[in-house]
């Protein structure tokens, strides 16, 4: 509750942007088809779309000049702007928030969204059986760590699976003993989530039982805190969502049994790029899946991958999307959304689909994002060419109906921000130099 | 011979007590409350200030000391003091035996405690013999606040006064518990935590358990029924006795973060480092938070590559670092310095830099007198000149922060120490006190 509270503060930080209109735009909405038209934003959001607008008074207005317009891009998987990642040393480290170390100066931020991706969901690493609680942000370049997150979205906590977890051969960095954690093979990591989700459901009886007792009007003492059985008590509850970083067809399949074993849902499985083998039994299980176009063989359970992978997920009904995992493969996402109607003939609109409206549905913020559509937020990215062209160039990015990014401006202010770089050098080197003559003493 | 020295500073300062009162006349006097008195006298009896003003009549047994061309200022406390790190948890002092070699425990989660020294109390670690005491107090320092250095709950610090034996130095224990930024090196368990994350969701953690265990305690011992009696944690006693936490917050980053956490942990805290909070200021008056200020200004690393390309953000943030004071000042936030591992001599020198940075003169005497005891709630009993105060005084022969002003007097509870004229030669170990 307090939560919502700042988030809802946050949200007031910055006064409404003006008016925008967006005019002669190739328009992408990606869920309601393309056009040629405009695109009226006001309050940060869209207020209509189509190929003639009203136009606000006292609106600011963009000519296009014919290029094309579609919605910011979602990154559901990535790990920028951290400055720690995993926590690592155990096997359970559903305590640790990706919030909680955030860097909003992270200059990943601004690469990402001169790529045009506006969405990103901030994960845990994969090096704990269930790693920490996520979070997801807008690439708002220039707030700071609380003016970045994605106001009012569903909390969500990260799982692993895999080679990741079991850690063959490994050895600490700088040195010591091998690896003495728990667990070491995939029969472990399933017996850790087993024995995670029974101790929650131990601590929410306890918790349930306390709350009944008291409803009484008995004596009692509150049970202890657990902050690393909360969020897994949210996930039995269906409070929190689930993204579970997995790579071959038998481990998904084992995560999905152990969900529906307590009685949660796997939301997301990440990487999952054995997901072709299994794509029924994971679109039985609603999950969503989160993809590669086609980068693997860079680790063992990596090796049996297809390029054909999220096509035929989606064929068979999974809801899919494609995710960098990655700082610089993020800045292209668009070329990763080509790729897939290569291997595999997608249309444009569902290539377009996999990096906009189904990551914003398996983040579940496509009421907010994902597509131009009256009401959601003005996340929006002009490119030049058409965006699933190798030649497309990002122009602008508008987030919340504010631009954020602008090629023209970025090109003609490097000139001033280099002589202020020399500037400050030349100071550093005198004060350098200052120093040094005064520490001299005579001996 | 160090030690020698200290024996012989020692019994200068034993045979100096002798006087029951001093009177320091025809001073400027900065009191650090109130006017400047151009030509004023401050009486000092037993240690404590006895008064202060502009025609005083002196009682007979005072000792007078002439202070024509001299000013007084309000004795300088070092607002955060690292003491070398014990090698042993829980060993008994800094110069206790090393871990015994062999297997450490490794550590599974927030359970077990991790680098948590919480219950070590710099006040029980004082080596009066200390060289660096002296070289503090040469450079015109009265009082230090001084912490146990290592693991992520260090432990708890002290106020203490540069001189007289141990007992007599301590003003105040525990004055607060110290959160370093280190959650490796040497006093750190191995295991969990392994990240910043790890930090974060420990200290999260430990703080819910010590209300938790403070809670059951009192049921339990009320009676009420069903109510197990709680395990003793030396570990949460230790953060439940502590009237303040320290928690590291060096660039804007950690300055927000760290404020909006000590927020939500709801405890009294106070921040340390803040060289980047000049960008930081109005959101630290908003959270109420007091800062102490190192003075160690970011400059690049003498051993950096000098290929390296600093990223403009890197170059701003050590240009702008010396306006954090005078940002936080015009913010109204409470701030103190701390000497952040410069040695003494360097500080004035340091705050200059603040100054041309555009803070008050008046205000960075402040940071260094009244603000340090203001944040550790004893400016009622130190860091000004007023009646009744302990009798920490600096006496200078000209402004404070001017390049040629030498400190000709330093009275700690009421004794004087006369710094040498000249600095003397410089030793070959640098000294290392200050924060990490």
């Amino acid at each position: 509750m307090k939560r919502v509270g700042w988030l809802f503060v946050a949200a007031c930080l910055l006064p409404a942007a003006p008016p925008l209109v967006i005019r002669n735009a190739q328009v992408i909405t990606v869920t309601k088809g393309s056009f040629r038209g405009e695109v009226a934003i006001r309050d940060g959001r869209i207020a209509a779309v189509g190929e003639k607008v009203l136009i606000p008074p006292n609106a600011q207005v963009l000519d296009a000049g014919g290029q094309y317009v579609m919605p910011g891009i979602i990154d559901p998987h990535s790990h920028i702007a951290l400055e720690s990642i995993n926590e690592g040393a155990v096997s359970v480290a559903s305590m640790t928030r990706v919030e909680d170390v955030l860097d909003p100066e992270s200059v990943a931020i601004y690469r990402a969204l001169a790529g045009g991706v506006t969405t990103v969901a901030l994960l845990h690493g994969s090096a704990d059986s269930i790693g920490g609680q996520c979070a997801i942000i807008k690439t708002r370049w220039g707030q700071d760590a609380r003016g970045l997150l994605f106001e009012g979205a569903p909390p969500y906590i990260k799982f692993a699976l895999g080679e990741n977890v079991t850690r063959p051969g490994w050895t600490p960095r700088g040195g010591g003993p091998p690896n003495l954690r728990y667990p070491a093979s995939r029969m472990g990591v399933e017996d850790v989530f087993r024995q995670a989700f029974t101790e929650a459901r131990a601590y929410q009886r306890a918790w349930r039982d306390y709350k009944e007792r008291r409803g009484r009007g008995e004596p009692a003492v509150a049970p202890r805190r657990d902050l690393k059985l909360e969020p897994l008590v949210e996930v039995l509850e269906g409070k929190r969502r689930v993204h579970t970083h997995a790579y071959r067809g038998d481990e998904i399949l084992m995560i999905l049994r152990v969900a529906e074993e307590f009685g949660f849902k796997i939301h997301v499985l990440v990487h999952v790029l054995e997901g072709y083998k299994v794509a029924k039994e994971i679109a039985a299980h609603g999950a969503g899946a989160t993809t590669f176009s086609d980068w693997w063989a860079y680790k063992v359970e990596a090796s049996d991958a297809i390029p054909y992978n999220a096509a035929v997920m989606a064929r068979k009904g999974v809801l899919v999307s494609l995710n960098s995992d990655n700082a610089e493969l993020m800045r292209r996402m668009n070329l990763e959304a080509a790729k897939v109607m290569k291997y595999g003939g997608l249309s444009e609109d569902e290539a377009l689909a996999m990096i906009t409206i189904n990551p914003a549905k398996q983040l579940g913020i496509d009421g907010r994002v994902g597509s131009i559509e009256p009401g959601k937020d003005a996340d929006l990215v002009i490119y030049d060419r058409h965006p699933l062209s190798s030649y497309a160039k990002v122009q602008k990015v508008v987030i919340d109906g504010r631009i954020y990014f602008d090629r023209d401006v970025d090109l003609s202010g490097r000139e001033a921000r280099e002589k202020r770089r020399r500037e400050l050098l030349e100071r550093a080197a005198a004060r350098s130099k200052e120093a040094q003559s005064k520490n001299r003493r005579p001996q | 011979m160090r030690y020698l020295i200290g024996v012989l500073a020692l019994c200068g300062a034993l045979a100096a007590e002798t006087p029951t009162a001093i009177a320091l006349r025809h001073a400027r006097v900065v009191t650090g409350e109130g006017p400047v008195l151009e030509r004023g006298t401050v009486l000092l009896r037993d240690g404590t200030i006895e008064a202060v003003g502009q025609e005083l009549e002196l009682p007979a047994d005072a000792w007078v000391i002439e202070g024509q061309g001299l000013t007084v200022y309000p004795g300088l406390t070092d607002g955060l003091v690292v003491m070398d790190a014990p090698a042993a948890p829980g060993g008994g002092g800094a110069r206790a035996a090393p871990a015994p070699a062999g297997r450490q425990a490794v550590s599974r989660g927030p359970e077990d405690r991790p680098s948590t020294h919480s219950w070590r109390r710099a006040a029980d670690m004082l080596a009066p013999e200390d060289r660096r005491i002296e070289e503090a107090r040469n450079a015109g320092f009265t009082s230090a606040v001084l912490y146990p250095g290592s693991g992520i709950f260090a432990g708890q610090g002290a106020v203490v006064n540069l001189a007289g034996d141990k007992r007599r130095m301590v003003v105040q224990s525990p004055a607060g518990q110290y959160v370093t930024r280190a959650f490796r090196g040497p006093g750190s368990t191995p295991g969990f935590p392994a990240s910043l994350l790890g930090v974060m969701a420990y200290i999260r953690q430990i703080y819910l358990d010590a209300a938790h265990y403070r809670e059951r305690r009192a049921a339990w011992e009320q009676g009420v029924a069903g109510v197990a009696r709680p395990d003793y944690d030396r570990a949460l006693e230790g953060l439940l006795e502590s009237p303040r936490v320290l928690l590291p917050a060096r660039s804007r980053v950690e300055v927000e973060r760290m404020a909006a956490f000590a927020k939500e942990l709801g405890v009294a805290a106070v921040l340390y480092g803040a060289e980047g909070a000049y960008a930081a200021a109005p959101r630290l008056a908003e959270a109420g938070v007091p800062v102490l200020v190192s003075l160690k200004w970011p400059e690049r690393a003498r051993d950096q590559d000098p290929e390296e390309r600093e990223s403009l953000r890197v170059l701003e943030a050590r240009e702008r670092a010396s306006s954090t004071p005078a940002a936080l000042a015009k913010a109204g936030v409470r701030f103190a310095f701390y000497s952040g591992g410069i040695p003494p001599r360097e500080v004035r020198k340091a705050v200059k830099r603040a100054i041309d940075a555009g803070l008050p003169e008046e205000a960075a005497v402040r940071a260094l007198t009244l603000a340090p005891a203001e944040i550790y709630g004893l400016e009622r009993r130190m860091g000004s000149i007023a009646k009744g105060k302990i009798a920490n005084l600096v006496v200078t022969d000209g402004p404070l922060f001017a390049e040629k002003t030498g400190i000709r007097y330093v009275f700690i509870d009421g004794v004087k120490f006369e710094p040498p004229r000249e600095a003397p030669p410089e030793g070959r170990r640098a000294a290392t006190g200050g924060a990490r």
